[in-house]
Formats: C-alpha cells, sequence, structure tokens
C-alpha cells in the first residue's frame, strides 16, 4: 500500500505525529550561516577593536563576508514556513514569550549596523569612485555617498571612531544573535537532546570556528585569484583563532555529553542506543575525530613545529575546510539528530534527505553557497583588500 | 449532569447524522435527516465566522474552565474516536497526523520491554487495509500476553503550554476557558510549537500550511456538545466537562479517582488527567 504522506521510518514507539520530520535541512542550514556570519564578525572585530594587526588584510573582507551571509539567513526559514508570506506577522506582533520572535528585530538590527560599518569603512573608496565614474555605476557610488565626499583626514579620523563603536556594538550583537539561536535550541524542554544550558554558548564557540575558518578559507582562495602571496602572518593569525575556539568549542561539547550521560535522566538509554548507533559516524566521527579534532592536532603541530610556507596554506586551508565541515555537521547532528530521537525517548526515527525539491539537499547547497556570490559581487564593488591604496583606515 | 455536560437529544442526532456514512449509524442518520434536525442543530455546519454561530451567543467563557479525562482501564481499542475526530475535524486524510490516537501497551511473558504500537503502525494500517479507517491488528494473538491496555492520548491543553510559548507570533494562545487553539489565518507554519509540545500532539496541516492540533472540539463544546472523541467513545473511556461545575464528569471523574497527568515533570500542568495508565506511558 502506497502512502498518503511521506513519513519517517522508525524502530521502537514514537508519538504517530513524529513521524513526518517538521524541521527539514534548512532549519541546520539556518544556524550554519548565522554561525558563519559571527565567527567572520570576530575576525573583523579582533582586528578593528582589539588591533590584532596581522589579520589586517582579512579585516575588510570579514565585514563583507558577515554581510553577505547574513542577508541569507532568512532564506532557509521562509522557504520553510507554511506561510511565508505572513512572516512578518512575527514582527509585527511579536509574542514576547517567544525565543523566535525576536529573532527578527536582532536580526534587522544586525544587518543595519552590518550596512552602516561597511559604509563607513569603504567610504573614501566610494567617494573616489563616485568622483572618478561618470557612468551608470557612477551614479550608484555617487548615491551611496549620501552626499558625503569629505575624505580629510579628519573625516577619515571621525569614520574610524564610528567604525570603532559599531564594531564594539556589533561584537555583543553578532555573538548575541548566534547565542540567541542556540537557546532557540536548547530552550526546548521537549527534546532531551536539545535541552541544554550549554546549547546557546556551543553554538556560538562553533559558529566562531566556523566564521573563522570561512575567512582562512576565503583569504587563500582570492590570493590565489588575485596571484598576490599570501600573508603568513595573517594566515597564522587566523589558525591561532582557530585553535583556540576549538579547543573550548571541543570541550563545551564533551562537558555536555558527559552531563547527558552522566544525570542519566530518563531517554538517556535511547540517546546512547542512538549516538553509537545511528549517530556514531555523523557524531563521533564525521563532526568530532573527522571535522574537530583532526585539524586541532594539525593545528597544533603546525604551531609547535613553527611550520611555514606552503605547508602552512595548505595545512591550515585543509583544516580550516574541516572545521567548516564539522560545524555543518554539528547542525546536522542537532537538528536533525534531535528530531531522529523521539520524544518518548523509546524510538528512534530516520530521517530522509531528498535531493531535490524545496527542502532538498540541492536547495541546502544552494543556500549555503549563494552568499559566496553576493560576496564576489560585493567585492567587485567594494574591493576590501587592504592592498589596495584608497584604504587608508585599514 | 449539568446542562454543559449533558448534550441535548437533538444535539446528538445531529452528530449521529454526521456520521451517517459509518454502517452502524446509518439509520440514526437517515432518521436525523428526516426529521429535518441536522441543519439546525449541527454544530459545523455554520462558518466560524459567523458570528451569529461563533462565538456562540449565549456562551459565557469566564464560567467554564473545560478540563479531560481519560479512563484506560475502560478503552478497548477501538479506534471509534480517532476515526470520529478525522471526520468532525477534517484532520488530513493519512495515518500519520492525528488529533487524537490510542495508544496499545503489551506486556509479553519473559519480554523486558513492554510493546507499544498505536494505530499509524504499518502492520495496524496493513489490517485496516486503508489510512483512512483504522483498527489494531491481532498481532499478539499467539503470544502469551501478561498485560495489555489501551492508552487514549490528544493535545493536554496545558496550563502552562509550551506550545503557546515558543509561538512567534500569538497564533497559538490558550482561550479564558483553559482551551490551546490555533489561529489558522495568522499562523506563519514555522512548527516551533511541533518541536515544543512534549506529546507530540502537534503536527503541521500541510494543506493549510498551519500547524494543527485538538482543539477539544471548541466548536461543539461552546454549543453545550461533547467533543467527537467523546461522544462516539462506546464505553465511556474519555470524559469531558467542565472544571468549574462540581459536579460534571470530569470533576467527579478527578475527584473519584487517584488521577495523574502525563510528563509532569516538564512543568506543563496538563489539564488531561488519567486513570489506569502504567509507568512505561508517557
Amino acid at each position: 500500500m502506497e502512502p498518503i504522506i511521506h513519513f519517517s521510518p522508525y524502530t521502537g514507539w514514537v508519538y504517530p505525529n513524529e513521524t513526518i520530520f517538521e524541521w527539514s535541512i534548512l532549519i541546520a542550514v539556518y544556524p550554519y550561516i548565522t554561525g558563519l556570519v559571527a565567527g567572520a564578525f570576530t575576525v573583523s572585530s579582533l582586528y578593528q577593536v582589539f588591533g590584532f594587526e596581522r589579520l589586517k588584510p582579512v579585516a575588510h573582507m570579514a565585514l563583507l563576508t558577515s554581510l553577505s551571509f547574513m542577508i541569507f539567513v532568512p532564506t532557509p526559514l521562509l522557504l520553510h514556513l507554511g506561510h511565508p508570506e505572513r512572516a512578518f506577522n512575527a514582527t509585527i506582533t511579536p509574542h514576547l514569550t517567544s525565543a523566535m520572535a525576536m529573532f527578527g528585530f536582532f536580526a534587522s538590527f544586525y544587518v543595519a549596523l552590518l550596512i552602516v560599518e561597511g559604509w563607513f569603512a569603504n567610504r573614501p573608496y566610494i567617494v573616489e569612485q563616485a568622483q572618478k565614474r561618470t557612468d551608470l555605476l557612477g551614479r550608484f557610488y555617487r548615491l551611496l555617498t549620501l552626499g558625503s565626499y569629505d575624505v580629510s583626514e579628519h573625516a577619515l579620523r571621525y569614520d574610524k571612531k564610528w567604525i570603532f563603536a559599531l564594531a564594539v556594538i556589533g561584537i555583543p550583537g553578532a555573538h548575541g544573535l548566534h547565542g540567541y539561536v542556540g537557546f532557540m535550541y536548547g530552550s526546548v524542554k521537549a527534546r532531551e537532546w536539545w535541552s541544554s544550558d550549554l546549547m546557546a554558548v556551543i553554538f556560538l564557540f562553533s559558529a566562531i570556528i566556523s566564521g573563522v575558518s570561512l575567512l582562512a578559507v576565503l583569504y587563500v582562495a582570492t590570493c590565489k585569484m588575485r596571484k598576490i602571496p599570501v600573508d603568513l602572518a595573517c594566515l597564522k593569525g587566523l589558525a591561532y583563532t582557530i585553535w583556540a575556539f576549538i579547543m573550548v568549542a571541543l570541550l563545551l561539547e564533551a562537558l555536555e555529553f558527559a552531563n547527558l550521560v552522566y544525570k542519566n535522566r530518563e531517554g538517556t538509554d535511547m540517546i546512547m542506543q542512538y549516538v553509537t548507533g545511528p549517530l556514531l559516524v555523523p557524531y563521533f566521527i564525521l563532526q568530532f575525530a573527522v571535522g574537530a579534532i583532526t585539524p586541532f592536532l594539525w593545528l597544533s603541530y603546525m604551531i609547535w613545529r613553527g611550520t611555514t610556507g606552503k605547508a602552512l596554506i595548505v595545512g591550515v586551508t585543509v583544516c580550516a575546510c574541516l572545521v567548516l565541515f564539522s560545524v555543518f555537521m554539528m547542525r546536522w547532528n542537532v537538528v536533525i539528530g534531535g528530531q531522529e530521537i523521539s520524544k518518548t525517548g523509546k524510538g528512534l526515527l530516520s530521517y530522509h534527505l531528498p535531493f531535490w525539491g524545496k527542502e532538498g539537499a540541492l536547495m541546502a547547497i544552494f543556500l549555503t553557497t549563494a552568499p559566496l556570490g553576493l560576496l564576489y559581487v560585493l567585492t567587485r564593488l567594494f574591493p576590501p583588500w587592504a592592498d589596495a591604496p584608497t584604504h587608508a583606515h585599514s | 449532569m449539568t446542562e454543559n455536560s449533558k448534550p441535548t437529544l437533538a444535539a446528538r442526532r445531529a452528530f449521529l447524522a454526521k456520521l451517517g456514512g459509518a454502517a452502524t449509524c446509518a439509520g440514526a442518520a437517515v432518521g436525523a435527516a428526516t426529521l429535518g434536525i441536522t441543519a439546525s442543530v449541527s454544530a459545523k455546519t455554520e462558518p466560524a465566522a459567523n458570528g451569529a454561530s461563533f462565538p456562540t451567543k449565549d456562551y459565557d467563557w469566564t464560567k467554564h474552565q473545560w478540563g479531560f479525562g481519560v479512563d484506560a482501564t475502560k478503552c478497548i481499542g477501538c479506534l471509534r474516536c480517532v476515526e470520529a475526530c478525522k471526520r468532525e475535524n477534517d484532520v488530513p486524510a493519512n495515518a500519520h497526523q492525528f488529533r487524537t490516537w490510542v495508544e496499545r501497551y503489551v506486556h509479553i511473558e519473559g519480554e523486558e520491554q513492554t510493546r507499544i504500537d498505536s494505530q499509524q503502525d504499518p502492520v495496524n494500517i496493513e489490517a485496516s487495509g486503508s489510512e483512512k479507517t483504522f483498527r489494531f491488528a491481532n498481532r499478539y494473538r499467539d503470544a502469551k500476553v501478561d498485560k495489555a491496555f489501551f492508552v487514549p492520548k490528544l493535545c493536554n491543553h496545558c496550563t502552562h503550554p509550551a506550545c503557546v510559548q515558543v509561538c512567534p507570533t500569538g497564533a497559538t494562545y490558550k482561550t479564558e476557558d483553559g482551551v490551546v487553539l490555533v489561529d489558522e489565518t495568522y499562523c506563519i507554519g514555522c512548527r516551533y510549537c511541533v518541536q515544543a509540545c512534549p506529546y507530540g500532539a502537534r503536527f503541521l496541516n500541510e494543506e493549510k500550511g498551519v500547524a494543527d492540533k485538538c482543539t477539544w472540539c471548541y466548536h461543539r463544546i461552546t454549543k453545550g456538545l461533547q467533543p467527537a472523541c467523546v461522544e462516539v467513545c462506546p464505553v465511556g473511556a474519555r470524559i469531558f466537562g467542565n472544571l468549574k461545575d462540581k459536579q460534571s464528569p470530569v470533576s467527579l471523574f478527578i475527584r473519584n479517582n487517584r488521577v495523574q497527568v502525563l510528563k509532569a515533570e516538564m512543568g506543563n500542568a496538563p489539564n488531561v488527567f488519567y486513570v489506569g495508565i502504567d509507568k512505561e506511558v508517557n
């Protein structure tokens, strides 16, 4: 008998309504993208606020990366909604007890912050182009000047103050945004796999490592594309950052898991059956062994041996790719994994990922990579390269 | 019994009329239709938006606090409640989305784990031959059964509903008379409520694109009728009424029995009270 509706196979006892997965891969993509935003912003603020000079070559790109990904953050959510045309109901009449209701405000605030900071950071270039160009793009830049053509030293100093202030506000903004995403899962008491006080912090640290890793990959890739040598000091700075944060991220995840096992509350037996069964490969092997412990050890080795040159570039790039993969697996294991463990505590479901369709793998890949397309356009409009002579402030 | 807890004869006939397709109800349906009762008192024939019908003019929600009782010792697993609910509330006609369902618990001699299934189990669907009608397959016929019982489940209409807490738009709300409802015209279909409900009582109605769940047949109870599942239960395993009325069936049920709620540790304070469930039931 052909089923009327697609449902997930299961073992043990699950509630009848659970056999349809309500949160698909898109809901895993959403925190992934948000995490990349927060992580990229971390790099930007490490330079702008904390004066990490060696990160100068990527600081500008970090801002543009953050903006590109942030613009795409709502897309997986909108595609997932039963009524996307009603999405603004959550902002027009937010339900104040809902962890999700405030997201629209946080996200909008943060996008606005990124745009304003980006504007200040790129003002000298915008002004230069507005004065130089006579074509349609020139009009675009003239519009972007907002009537301010003053690029005197005094004005740029003033801009820098703004950039600093916005970067300072942006730190809690970006990290709060992502911690908030973690809280949305951590506060769901119905699911033992999610319901954890540590969830928000785990999300935050995994976000940081993913964003920094993305920048490491983008930096090396853009250097190759632009045929300029990779600034090894900068790359090493990124490697140090990944190394430091990955250590905390790993520790937090281990603590979380230890807590779950040690407390051994109702349903833990099923969770253990799950993590040692269907989740063994995606959780222990892919997320931890391949995606987190391998890069951690590799980076440790490179730092210890003082690896440099091509070996450093290859090593950091590969490690960064592994971390990006690991963090995606973490999102997957939380969002999909959480739903694969039945609320009954007595059964397991298995999610089938379709390739095609609104909530399929192809769409997930598209939404994750689409911000890179936007980033490409933005880098053409506002070159973020530190070697560009117009960026006096960077 | 009070006016609210005891439906009128006419209303009973009307409800039966709607189940006219079922063989057991055919006679009553014909009778009711012939008498012309159906159109005048049917709970569902008038649209909810029609002010004259809903909310009912003479219904005062401040005088009601609805509650539900389940006597699992009485349930025979006939699943009439499930089918009646599906028809009454236009619940999607498939075997994976329910506003109410019945669980079967079977202890087999020598086995450590209790076997649990519900009407959606593929073996049971195979036995019913359709995803629109339900029955429990006689799968334990040859087994040595130590203990077996059925447990009807539905939305608990919690006093502190997690679904209402997490709803980003307020489309899910709790009424003054204690019922958790979904505003289908305002729900965005994010399904956060589905995740937050510890009881698996919610699902996404894919046709409407909104969250769906048991309403305790709000369109009926505000007219003095019983929820469809209570109405059709042949053994009185489902009890419904006004908790503010000390003589209502549910008040008496709670007073005369040692009742318990599901997953009390969640802190949701459910309003479905159970009698006769075992330790495995959650």
